[in-house]
């Protein structure tokens, strides 16, 4: 289909703005825009339909099951969509005083208690937009309380297990400090007596997810928790899988001193693509001093933003977080109220389900109960017939669904992460098995079906080594090269819904 | 792509990557295993001319598309050339991974580094090991 | 639970099938003295029409009826109907990050398109697929400044955003910088102390128009970075970009910017998007996501996330950033209202907005309020002289139902009279009237 900016003809205008009988003031000659952006130029009409065009080539939860590991891709309510709208919030400027503000501020708070409930902490900070930088925020906490110390110079390493998110490793060293790798052992646990020997004095703490990337509770958290803490040592417990356990096992009685939670997975934030996201920390009283400004407060009736204090670390973004992101969360956690407990009983059980119709067909490197999610392993297929995890995800795709999350965590080769869920039904599930089961068998009988996959989607296998050799990163206009196919494929009826 | 293949006549590092030593110099590049594990290559990131290599450090990177590996250097020495074909079209190293598609020439700082490095036997036995 | 699918009969079948006998045991592998043993101390469960009622209450509690004059960051732009069209659409609204192309055409071209959209309006020649916010991606360049040059120290003008400099500092200790600032001389920077604050320097951060709305000689403080090898980052507004001269044409390494203004609700502070473009000599070094285009095995074009290697998921503690979750739907936002507007729409934009700022700035002058500096140039926003604490007269105008503006006395010591005004295409002769009427009582 064609970009925007090939559907643009000079002089068309997509909307009108006021123009006030006013002088407009000079601008001085140097500082005037000399040549215009070539944006595109369009009537109303053609824009919207552009964009419900692209929507029809795109994927999302409301399209169909969506089990990419990692991601906790939950229905996303649409009241949320609703209330997040209102007036009262949506036009309601950052900057006003508090008295403006109070709902904002009261929503807030609110949405802090319970975060407090569901993490076992004491105290909150919004700010963070995702959760690598509540993952940053967190380490900067950590710096904060041992320089208060005279610790920081001393603790300089983190610890992390291979099987971490990526994030996590890119933290440690924006946050200034160095990365101790530690392995896991063949139940899926962390190593606990490799950890044992890399901690020590200069040890300033640990991340973890947990339970973990493989999807497993690590068993042994109580004797990690004594390793670090006995060498004075913090703990950070990355939050992307708490729709495990919300209700069940809460971070801070695990012994973690600083937790982020991505609210746009456990508690159900719309996507968007890539974000918006939301990546509040909570920490233990010992930590709070340090905390990013401004921080909410209750007095009595009255909430407001606390920017008094002395010891925090400063700012990580504007504001005192994306406040949307809050309303959609805040709603979705009164939808459930305690039943969030049942959340994640749900989302365990139907990953349990999907794991025992599945693990016959495909390789399981930890045969143990899993959580949330689950790693299967294509190994076989690919040394019994050559495909691989790549081929069977682009297969999935002519079944009607999203591919899982592959070739992470990096410790199982060939792996397919598999997230299902709350909010699917068993119907869905049992499909989705099934085209899975059949991949397997076809994978035996006519493995080029499978690596030619996917066949029914808006485009096939895309060259990824072209895209990175040349990048061609922008339209170029006049000087754009012209892949082939375009010409014909805009004579296409758009595709999809 | 090239068909796998070891030439007896080079010395390997147990990272993958291999050194043909001519007197006090030395070209140095990656075994046909190490471009098969990372796939196509997209980009070379090499060291400046004159720059100081250090024995088993980091010289370079090198990448495919989802995959960056770091170039572990066989010996020490000063970088007297760098492969100006592999940094226009890094495929050279896939097509041909012990001519043309060598990375870096050096000259050697301490020769005798060269006795602790492994010859086809012994890493023919480090590919069995993975 | 109307969120859940499951019955009874489900729930027994599944855990049959999983060959356990309740939910709780599902849970074996989580030790006893771990395990949370009461029922969540959480507000009780809402239905749909509860939940909306109590969040109606809330918004409620929140004053958004006064006449809006404050800015200082995020403005009070009109959003067009269609940006609420778009982001309504499920398949767009509620997909993950693009990891599987063939799955994801709609937003990777979407991305695609919006990089070349912050391209032009900053002449650029590449742009990420978005950051956090207007904070973080200055941040974001300073790594990417330490990184090209290999020097430890960050300049960053005094007349830029206090929170963006705050940000900056944050960050800065972790990624072994320092940040000087350079002080303002009557509302704008001189480029003489640029340049000799540049020395050595990885980078200058400068903002235009700046925080007191003010125009900077922004050419000229390009090339004191530039004479001193330090990359100049402009902080740009993109409403401004029709009127006001592109970073990329004055020298400048990057371009960086708040998004909000282009499409998005002020929402009390988020979620926006912070936008960062840069000339291709740092494209192996730009944090976050990058859309390119490439061809399907039919030689169809499509569109991939590229140069990944640069990322966290890959390069771990070697990445350009830790950046994974961005804030696409909100750059998506931007895209379709700088669609809609082109770039006529986008040059009248920024035109009303000087035309009724410079319309309030005289009015208010006439009344006696003087421009705090009454020899510079400004855009959609300016700083007045209230003859009081600002915080007082701001007091003053709500009791009119007037928001007139931002006290600059909360950044700036010494400032405690000087209030910053923003006017928007929103704002009518009427209402600055009435903003006039409301300061000078």
């Amino acid at each position: 289909m064609k970009l925007i900016y090939e559907k643009s003809q000079a002089g068309r205008r997509g909307i009108g703005v006021p123009k006030p009988d006013l002088p407009v003031p000079e601008v001085p000659d140097e500082l005037r825009r000399k040549e215009p952006p070539r944006l595109p130029e369009l009537a109303e009409p053609e824009v919207l339909r552009h964009f419900t065009q692209l929507s029809t080539r795109n994927f999302g939860i409301d399209t169909g099951f969506y089990p990419l590991g990692s991601c906790t891709m939950k229905y996303n309510p649409r009241v949320n969509e609703r209330v997040v709208g209102l007036p009262g919030f949506a036009a309601l400027h950052p900057l006003v005083e508090d008295d403006a503000a109070q709902g904002a501020l009261e929503l807030e708070w609110e949405l802090q208690e319970i975060l407090r409930e569901v993490t076992g902490l004491d105290a909150i900070s919004l700010q963070p937009a995702a959760g690598s930088q509540g993952e940053l925020t967190g380490l900067m906490l950590f710096r904060a309380y041992f320089a208060d110390r005279g610790e920081d110079e001393q603790r300089r390493k983190i610890v992390i297990p291979d099987t971490a998110h990526g994030t996590n490793p890119a933290s440690v060293t924006m946050a200034g400090y160095e990365l101790t790798p530690v392995r896991t052992d063949a139940r899926g646990n962390v190593d606990v007596d490799d950890l044992r020997a890399k901690v020590d004095e200069h040890t300033a703490g640990l991340m973890l997810t947990n339970p973990s990337t493989l999807g497993l509770f690590d068993e042994n958290i109580e004797q990690i928790r004594d390793i670090f803490h006995g060498a004075g040592a913090l703990m950070y417990y990355d939050g992307a899988n708490l729709n495990a356990v919300c209700g069940i096992s809460r971070p801070g009685d695990m012994g973690f001193d600083v937790v982020h939670i991505n609210l746009h997975k456990t508690f159900s934030q719309p996507h968007g693509g890539g974000g918006p996201g939301g990546g509040p920390i909570a920490v233990r009283e010992s930590l709070a001093p340090y905390l990013p400004v401004p921080v909410v407060t209750r007095d009595g009736a009255t909430f407001r933003l606390d920017y008094d204090r002395p010891k925090s670390i400063g700012k990580v973004r504007a504001f005192s977080g994306p406040f949307g992101v809050f309303v959609r969360s805040y709603a979705f956690m009164r939808a459930y109220g305690p039943a969030l407990r049942e959340m994640s009983e749900v989302a365990v059980l139907n990953a349990n389900y999907l794991l025992a119709r599945l693990k016959e067909a495909y390789d399981l490197p930890y045969d143990r109960l899993c959580m949330h999610e689950f790693v299967l392993s294509a190994r076989s297929l690919k040394r019994e017939h050559g495909v691989t995890a790549t081929d069977v995800a682009k297969r999935l795709m002519d079944y009607g669904f999203h591919p899982p999350t592959v070739y992470f965590p990096l410790v199982v080769p060939e792996a397919l992460m598999i997230e299902p869920t709350e909010s699917e039904a068993r119907e869905t599930l049992d499909a989705f098995a099934e085209a899975m089961l059949a991949i397997a068998r076809e994978a035996a009988e006519e493995p080029e079906t499978l690596k030619e996959a996917p066949h029914h989607r808006p485009v096939r296998r895309l060259d990824e080594v072209r895209a990175t050799k040349q990048p061609v990163v922008r339209f170029r206009f006049d000087e754009h090269e012209r892949p082939s196919g375009v010409g014909t494929h805009q004579l296409e009826a758009p595709k999809g819904a | 792509m090239a068909a796998e293949s070891y030439p007896d006549d080079l010395l390997y590092h147990p990272e993958h990557d291999w050194a043909r030593v001519d007197g006090d110099e030395a070209v140095l590049g990656i075994t046909w295993h190490a471009q098969d594990a990372l796939g196509e290559l997209v980009h070379f990131e090499p060291p400046d001319v004159g720059a100081t290599i250090g024995k088993d450090a980091s010289y370079g990177e090198i990448e495919s598309v989802k995959a960056v590996s770091d170039l572990i250097s066989p010996l020490s020495g000063e970088v007297l050339e760098v492969n100006q074909k592999v940094v226009d079209a890094p495929e050279t190293v896939n097509e041909d991974p012990y001519g043309d598609g060598w990375l870096v020439r050096i000259r050697l700082s301490d020769p005798s580094e060269r006795d602790q490095l492994l010859d086809l036997a012994g890493y023919r036995k480090v590919l069995d090991e993975e | 639970m109307s969120f859940l699918s499951l019955t009874d009969a489900d729930r027994e079948a599944m855990l049959a099938a999983i060959g356990v006998s309740s939910i709780d045991e599902l849970f074996r592998d989580v030790p006893a003295g771990v395990r949370f043993e009461r029922e969540l101390d959480v507000p009780p469960a809402l239905t749909e029409s509860e939940l909306q009622r109590h969040l109606e209450e809330l918004a409620a509690k929140n004053v958004v009826d006064e006449v809006c004059f404050l800015g200082a960051g995020i403005y009070d732009h009109y959003v067009p109907a269609v940006v609420d069209a778009v982001l309504q659409r499920g398949e767009l609204l509620t997909a993950y990050t693009p990891y599987q192309p063939e799955m994801s055409q709609g937003v990777l071209q979407a991305i695609f398109e919006y990089q070349t959209a912050i391209c032009e309006l900053t002449g650029m020649d590449v742009s990420n697929a978005s950051g956090y916010d207007g904070t973080t991606v200055a941040a974001d360049a300073c790594f990417v400044a330490k990184h090209a040059t290999g020097r430890t120290r960050v300049v960053v003008t005094e007349a830029t955003n206090p929170q963006v400099r705050q940000v900056v500092k944050t960050y800065a200790p972790g990624f072994g910088l320092e940040v000087v600032e350079v002080p303002h001389d009557g509302g704008t920077t001189d480029p003489d102390r640029v340049r000799a604050a540049a020395e050595g320097a990885a980078a200058v951060i400068f903002q235009q128009p700046n925080f007191f709305g003010c125009l900077e000689p922004a050419p000229d403080l390009a090339a004191a970075a530039n004479d001193a090898g330090a990359l100049p980052i402009a902080h740009v507004d993109p409403i401004s970009l029709g009127v006001l001269e592109a970073p990329g044409a004055y020298g400048c390494a990057l371009a960086i910017g708040e998004g909000q203004s282009a499409g998005n609700a002020m929402s009390y502070g988020g979620p926006h998007y912070g936008f960062l473009a840069a000339r291709s000599d740092y494209i192996r070094r730009l944090p976050g996501r990058i859309v390119g285009e490439t061809v399907d095995l039919e030689g169809k074009r499509g569109f991939v996330l590229t140069l990944q290697t640069r990322e966290q998921h890959i390069r771990r503690e070697k990445a350009t950033s830790n950046i994974t979750t961005n804030q696409t739907l909100l750059a998506l936002a931007g895209l379709v209202h700088l669609s809609l507007l082109g770039p006529q729409g986008l040059a009248e934009l920024g035109e009303t907005c000087m035309a009724l700022a410079g319309y309030a700035r005289q009015s208010l002058a006439d009344a006696g309020l003087e421009p705090l500096f009454p020899d510079k140039a400004t855009f959609k926003e300016f700083a007045v002289r209230t003859g009081r604490d600002a915080r007082l007269a701001v007091t003053a105008a709500r009791a009119h139902g007037i928001y007139p503006g931002y006290p600059l006395g909360r950044d700036y010591p010494g400032l405690d009279d000087a209030l910053l005004v923003a006017v928007t295409e929103k704002r009518t002769v009427g209402e600055i009237d009435r903003l006039v009427e409301a300061l000078s009582r």
